[in-house]
Parts: C-alpha cells; structure tokens; sequence
C-alpha cells in the first residue's frame, strides 16, 4: 500500500468522525456515560475495601506472658511469631510502657500514689495481623507456648472484618463485571447500529473495486477515536468529581475524615486509566472491525 | 489481463471476447425456479449490448454474477480473463477495477461532494494526489459537471448525480461499462444525454452493457439487444429491438 493511501485512510476515519456527526456523539455519550458510572462504582467499591483493609490492619492480638519470665524469652517468642504467614508486625511492649500508657490514659493525677510498677509482670507482644481471617490459626499456635498466661483479641472485631471483606470482594466482583457487561453491550451495540446504517457506503465501495482493508480501515480509526474520546471525558469528569467530594467530605466533617480514610486520586486513577481506556478503545475498535465485516461480502 | 484470455480458466476463449457465460444457472433455493437458467452469452470487446427484458427475467442476477456479487449455481463465468467461478474474495477488488459501474439509484457518497465522489474511485487504486487532481477535473468536464465539483451531492438534480456516477465509473479507464436501469430514474432529455455520454465512451473502445427497461432507448440506438425471460435468453440480435411482448 502507498504511504498516501495508508494516510487518506486514516484521514478518512478522522474526517468520518464530522460527517456522521450525531453517530459520533451519540456512541461517545455511551461509551462516555457507561465508564463514568464504572468509574463512579470502581472508586466507591476500592474506597470502602480500603477503609476495611485498614480497619483490619488496626485489629491486634495482645500476649501476655507467665510471672517470671524473662525479656529474652519473650522476645524469643516474638522472633519466633514474626516467621509465621499471618504476622505483619510485633510490636515488644515492655512493662514501663505498659505502665507509662496505663497512667497516661486512666490515672493521670492519681498515678503518683504508686511507687513501684504495678505492671512488673506486664511485658506484652501487640500482633498486627496481614489478615484478620487468619487470626484463629494464629491464636491456637499462641496458646500451645507454654510462657503465655493470655491473648486479648477481639473475635467479633476480627470475624465480622473478615466477612465483610468477602462479602465486599463478591459484591464488588459481581457489580464489576455486571457493568461491565452492560457498558460492552450498550457500547458495541451503538457501534454496531451506527456502522449498519452506513452498510450502502461499504456497499458502494466494495462494488468499486475497494479492498476489506481500504473499507474497514477508516471505520476502525472512527471506532478507535471514539473509544478514546469517550473514555477520556468520563475520566476527567471524574478526577474533577473525586476530587471534590474528598475536600467537601475533609472540609465538612473532618470527625468523619479522620475515620473514613480515601485512597488519593493517582491511586485508584493507575487502575482505572487503564482499564477505561482498554475498554473504550477495545470495543471501539472490536465493535466497528466487526461490524465492518459483516458488510464485507458483497 | 486483456491479452491471452486463458490464463485463470484454462479453457480457450475466443480471441477479442471480454465476457463469457457457458451454460450458467443461478438458483436462489433448491425448490423454486432458477433465476437463470443455462444462459450461454458471448460479449466481445468493444461492443454495446442492451440487456432487456420485464421484471423477474433474470437481468439483475446477471449484473450481479458478472459483478462477481454472486456465484453460479452451475456453470462458468469469464470475464476479462478471470474465472468468477474460481476467483479468490482477495482479488475480488482487483477484478472489479477493470469494470465501470453505474446503478439506477447512483449510489455515491452522500457525505461527500462531487469531486471526492470521484476521486474515491481514483484513491482505491491508489493513484497519486496528484494525478487525482489532474484526472478528476478532467472527466468532470467529459459529463459536463466540471463547475460543479464542489457540490454536495443532494444539491444536484437526478440526472446530475447519475452523471457524478458516470464520471466514478470511467475514471479508472475501465474495459468494461456495466450499467444497471442507468435511466430508470431520469426524465427523457437526462436519459438521453446519459446514453449520449455512453455511446461516447463505447466510440472509444469501452465496451458497454445497458440494463434496461427503456424502449424507446433501445429501439432508437440500435445496438445489439439481449432479450431475457424467465431466465432464458430467448432472443439477441445486433442492431436490434426492445420487443413488447404484450
């Protein structure tokens, strides 16, 4: 193919966009439409998986350890815990700590009346766990160590984080791929009708002597610009959007904010640039070479 | 691929012979009657075939077999040397350049004006810009639209589009005319100057082939005339007439 020929194709499908200007509009206001609200739920779905995955990683477990025994030891039994799966992190309270944090919290004033440490034998390992469903797995191996008098832990915290964070990733997986599904077949179907009503055009053009490629090669440069321009819109509208909603909610109800972590923009936009992007684009060009074929064989 | 047309078939074809049918029959379905029916049909270079018959004759399944739209049930088809029985859809594109085509409802691109309608043709056998500006004018000016290349298309009158059409046709210097009812909706004095331009071309050497209904054409041009019914040819004649069977 001549290198003129190769342009004027590709100048066609740009050329194509203005002169079926309402197809144009009409298959990026679907496209546009379809991965805004795919955006919308992928943010809000990734936001609340966050704000479990760190009130997960603030749930403990918290061993204390039989009078007399030693720092070493304890601390034996912390390098040993920190080899197993489900540790993240142990931290080695020490019982002046212990104390120190007691005071400060409940006594205040009233602590000066103690002269000694009444927690002595309070030397404590804080477990942070890598995830709260493991907890269980982790307390039964605690309990087998004979220097351990206790493990504080909360199960219900711990159980009720762990089901939701399932609960959450099928909810999340099955509205994913539900809008998904919508957004392709709303999308590819506004290709495909958009492509069909031009089927003379193809028509004429295959009686003239045209090749499938010289036929197909503007739509799918129409198809592959409209799936670009029609996932840049929503992503934008929704840098814009996301973006307010987090001032407004830090702005509004700071109490709130403190609580309610938000994954910052850049975060949640490396996954959703390139899945919208990757969807625009591929149905785009899917939806029109496809189509195109259709129409081929005249 | 005019010289030596024995290459794709393998079958001698006689000397100066740009179209043949051997016995061709085209069935739509296995039960009803062919729309065609062992049509034997020789076209020779240069010539100016009329093609009549009513409606249902079998007229339009010929254009469509000779556009290589569709394939005989049995049957072979020459033209210009390529087997249409055997082509491969890939070099389909590069048969059909060597024909000029002109339908009733002139099909051009509505979105384009009259010199890019033209110029399509020109593109598809990727001739150079700048030949494209030197030959569309050109031809332009052969159907007398050389003032109007700028138009759109649904600015022009039918006999103006049907002249565009024309113009689409013959840039490529096709060998063979192909023209389907090319008056069938034109008043009388676009019809005639329509049939003006295509005796011109076929003056020149390209040979051509008139679909029509149009009696008064045919019978005032005295051309070779292939009558067809039911799917027979049941009379072809030079200088011949458009018979009313009734």
């Amino acid at each position: 193919m001549r290198i003129n020929s190769f342009f004027y194709t590709i100048g066609q499908g740009f050329k194509n966009l203005g002169r079926n200007k309402w197809y144009t509009l009409a298959s990026i206001a679907t496209i546009g439409a379809c991965l805004f609200l795919f955006g919308l739920v992928f943010s809000i779905i990734n936001n609340i998986q966050y704000f479990v995955h760190t009130a997960e990683e603030g749930v403990s477990v918290t061993v204390f350890f039989n009078e007399g025994v030693s720092e070493d030891q304890i601390l034996a039994v912390k390098t040993d815990l920190e080899k197993r799966p489900e540790v993240r992190q142990i931290n080695y309270i020490d019982p002046e700590t212990a104390w120190e944090e007691f005071k400060n919290s409940y006594l205040v004033e009233y602590a000066d009346g103690f002269t000694e440490n009444p927690l002595a034998d309070s030397a404590s390992l804080e477990i942070y766990l890598n995830d709260v469903s493991l907890q269980g797995a982790l307390v039964t191996y605690i309990e087998s160590i004979d220097v351990v008098r206790e493990i504080n832990r909360s199960e219900i915290t711990a159980d009720t984080l762990s089901g939701l964070n399932k609960l959450m990733a099928y909810v999340s997986m099955g509205i994913i791929i539900i809008l998904l599904l919508v957004s392709i077949f709303l999308i590819s179907n506004t290709v495909t009708m958009g492509i069909a009503v031009r089927k003379d055009e193809i028509n004429i053009m295959k009686y003239i002597g045209a090749t499938d490629f010289f036929v197909r090669a503007p739509f799918v440069v129409e198809g592959i610009m409209i799936g670009i321009i029609g996932s840049l819109i929503p992503l934008l509208i929704l840098y814009y959007v996301y973006g307010s909603a987090i001032n407004y909610v830090h702005t509004q109800f700071a109490m709130l904010a403190s609580i309610l972590p938000f994954l910052p923009v850049e975060q949640i936009y490396s996954q959703l640039v390139p899945i919208s992007l990757a969807i625009g684009i591929g149905i785009g060009f899917m939806g029109s070479f496809t189509t195109v074929r259709k129409h081929l064989h005249v | 691929m005019e010289k030596g047309f024995r290459k794709k078939s393998g079958r001698q074809i006689p000397e100066g012979e740009v179209i043949t049918l051997d016995h061709v029959t085209k069935s739509y379905s296995s039960s009803g009657a062919p729309a065609l029916n062992d049509v034997t049909l020789h076209i020779k270079k240069g010539e100016f075939v009329f093609i009549v018959g009513d409606s249902g004759s079998g007229k339009s399944t010929l254009i469509k077999l000779l556009l290589r739209e569709l394939v005989p049930t049995s049957g072979e088809i020459t033209v210009l040397g390529y087997n249409l029985n055997k082509i491969k859809h890939s070099k389909i594109p590069k048969f059909r350049r060597n024909l000029g085509i002109v339908f009733q409802d002139f099909r051009l691109l509505k979105d384009r004006n009259v010199y890019e309608n033209v110029a399509f043709a020109q593109r598809i056998v990727q001739t150079s810009t700048r030949e494209i500006k030197r030959n569309v004018p050109s031809i332009l000016a052969t159907v007398n639209l050389a003032g109007k290349y700028k138009s759109k298309i649904n600015q022009l009158s039918g006999g103006e589009q049907q002249r565009v059409a024309l113009a689409r046709a013959l840039i490529n210097k096709p060998t063979i005319l192909l023209a389907d009812e090319p008056t069938g909706n034109l008043d009388p004095n676009n019809s005639w100057e329509i049939m003006g331009l295509m005796e011109k071309i076929n003056e020149s050497g390209t040979t051509v082939i008139v679909v029509t209904h149009n009696r008064e054409i045919v019978n005032a041009m005295k051309k070779r005339v292939v009558t067809m019914k039911k799917g027979v040819i049941i009379e072809d004649e030079e200088e011949g007439t458009y018979i009313d069977e009734d």
